[in-house]
């Protein structure tokens, strides 16, 4: 769970400026974002879609055949409710997707405001904010996440507010020190003389020119955020049973692991796997473009 | 360590290292500063602990009790745990407690905090020992490897492999291990637990396995400091002179390379060790190992607060340390930093 600095850079700029080729054709040419960005579009298709793409109902229990190892009829074998383990994990993309998305998008919301307001304002709200932010970056993130959870209850919702109010004080950091270089430019003096106010000048003066560096740390800490949501639900903090969830349906079955039912704990587990992998090709990827 | 990097520092500038009050003083003064800013935001995590864990849960009575509890009895345990009392005497106590080494009593063993905390923080240092030392060797020699041979297919695979190690939760990464060396080839333990009395030797075996996860996760991030570090010794000017100077390629990387390519990533390791503690909860949870993540997650899943908030602040504490410790380590070992650059 180590956050990922992203150095706020001038080359950015220099990148759009260059005018040779769009940034997407640069990305399209790296292998590494193609594979990531072909698994990451599976398993969007399976949140999506995931009910029709299942060959069986993900809830159906078939009692007469229960902890089935995978086979024709099963391709990942069935669970100890002798649910279909294959349709579980198709359909388990919604949650772990829905959850980690809605939580990096409160988290990119929130950060990039207060970022904007610490590094344009700085003074006492600046240093105040940063001690408070250190203070919440001395736990380790699970940990935190954990604190609230314990104390506000488990739900999908509360999963979301945790792991995104957890995420603001990494993305405000990051967007500070973006917003720092900006206000050596020039037109922000224009603007000031100009005479607009201060909240107009950091959203619609500032904001714009600090976009690319929150569109990274956005795919970053969903990568975060992913790995995060799954931790959580696998320590049995996120969605309840029975409805499919690939932390959840680990968390139930790793149990029987000694039994030698690897199949229920396994196929998911590749699945979370395949996931943050993917996810993280496509950032790094986009990381490496951009400082091209 | 430090001597080394002195000579480095006189053979770089044609100088002797000068150890004059002046410089002494400026690094006493940043470590103090350091040391400082550490302590308020120690007490700021304390009140964040504390309100997370007595204030938010609304009614701590009712929590621990349930919903078929009378009220009576719930406003009695509620004035046994003191938490009737007004916010700030009640925060007063348990930091003044927390001061003393008194962490309080446990509510799901009715017993003092203390010693299960001291037990299981031994524990979760045993195996964070164990992880570190296999994964601090192999990340520096994964990333000086991919770094000598940049842009080739071997740093493609270990920067690629680092990565995806790095992004994988740790129940993943051990469910994995567990099904191949556990249950496929039946090799090692799947329990943490050696079980009372049991030797070095059978601790030991018991651990590899949930060491595995943490391993993998620190071997990107150390492996890629690594790197990043010896590609920029490698076109650093001095490391083009010694070549041009006609030195062997091996003495070039020993002597100029690896001197100056290492130090960020030591910095990076200690700061690695709050996160390892991090990833432990997942770890002791997914191998049933007594550390101070497993004693964090059962007070949590049985509203033990204060010892919830004993584990927790633990925790941030020794996050804490490690990091001081790691950001006074780079000052010092750093001639460039240790020249008034610390700020």
């Amino acid at each position: 769970m180590t956050d990922v600095v992203v150095e706020p850079t001038t080359s950015v700029a220099v990148a759009h400026g260059r005018g040779e080729m769009p940034p997407w054709r640069l990305l399209l040419r790296r292998p590494t974002f193609i594979v990531g960005a072909a698994i990451l579009l599976f398993w969007v298709i399976c949140a999506v879609f995931g009910h029709a793409i299942a060959p069986q109902d993900p809830l159906a229990q078939q009692l007469l055949a229960t902890n089935k190892a995978p086979s024709g009829a099963h391709w990942f074998g069935t669970d100890q409710l002798g649910r279909d383990v294959f349709s579980r994990v198709i359909v388990g993309a919604r949650t772990i997707l829905v959850i980690s998305f809605f939580a990096t998008v409160l988290g990119t919301v929130l950060g990039t405001a207060l970022g904007l307001i610490m590094g344009y304002l700085g003074g006492l709200i600046d240093t105040v904010a940063g001690r408070l932010i250190e203070a919440v970056l001395a736990l380790p993130l699970v940990i935190v996440a954990f604190l609230f959870l314990v104390a506000l209850g488990t739900s999908p919702l509360t999963m979301i507010v945790v792991v995104g109010l957890v995420f603001t004080p990494l993305i405000a950091r990051t967007v500070r020190s973006a917003v720092l270089v900006e206000r050596q430019q020039d037109y922000l003096d224009s603007a000031r003389l100009l005479g607009e106010n201060r909240s107009y000048i950091m959203f619609v003066e500032v904001l714009p020119n600090v976009l690319p560096v929150v569109l990274v740390e956005f795919t970053v800490r969903l990568g975060y955020a992913i790995f995060a949501i799954a931790s959580l639900s696998f320590l049995g903090f996120g969605v309840q049973p029975p409805t499919p969830d690939w932390g959840a349906d680990i968390s139930v079955n790793y149990g029987v692991l000694p039994a030698g039912y690897w199949w229920m704990v396994l196929f998911p587990a590749l699945a979370i796997a395949s996931l943050v992998v993917a996810i993280n090709l496509v950032t790094d990827s986009i990381e490496q473009v951009i400082a091209s | 360590m430090v001597q080394s990097r002195s000579r480095l520092n006189a053979q770089r500038y044609g100088q002797k290292r000068v150890s004059g009050h002046p410089k002494g003083a400026i690094l006493a003064t940043y470590i103090l500063k350091r040391i400082g800013l550490a302590l308020v935001t120690l007490w700021l995590l304390s009140v964040l602990v504390f309100f997370a864990v007595q204030v938010l849960p609304g009614n701590p009575g009712r929590a621990i009790l349930g919903n078929l509890a009378a009220p009576s009895a719930v406003a009695a345990l509620n004035h046994q745990l003191g938490v009737d009392r007004p916010l700030i005497e009640q925060y007063w106590t348990w930091i003044t407690g927390v001061l003393h080494g008194d962490f309080g009593m446990s509510t799901q063993f009715r017993a003092p905090v203390e010693p299960y905390l001291s037990a299981a923080l031994v524990n979760s240092l045993k195996l964070a020992a164990l992880a570190f030392v296999i994964v601090v060797p192999l990340g520096i020699i994964g990333g000086v490897v991919a770094a000598l041979n940049y842009g080739r297919p071997a740093d493609r695979i270990i920067s690629v492999a680092g990565l995806s190690a790095t992004t994988v939760p740790e129940f993943v990464s051990g469910i994995v291990v567990i099904i191949i060396f556990g249950v496929a080839l039946k090799v090692l333990p799947v329990s943490a637990s050696a079980g009372p009395g049991a030797s070095p030797a059978s601790q030991f075996q018991h651990l590899i396995l949930p060491a595995i996860p943490l391993v993998l996760i620190l071997f990107g991030y150390i492996a890629r400091m690594a790197r990043a570090g010896t590609i920029e010794a490698l076109n650093s000017d001095y490391t083009r002179t010694a070549t041009l100077k006609g030195l062997p390629r091996s003495v070039v990387i020993r002597r100029h390379v690896l001197r100056n390519s290492l130090l960020p990533t030591i910095t990076v390791i200690a700061t690695q060790l709050g996160y390892l503690i991090g990833g432990l909860v997942i770890v002791e949870v997914l191998f049933n190992y007594q550390g101070i993540g497993n004693l964090i997650f059962k007070a949590a899943t049985t509203k033990d607060f204060p010892m919830l908030a004993a584990g927790v602040l633990t925790i941030g504490v020794v996050y804490m340390v490690a990091t001081l410790v790691a950001d006074i380590l780079a000052t010092t070992l750093n001639p460039r930093l240790r020249l008034g650059g610390a700020e």
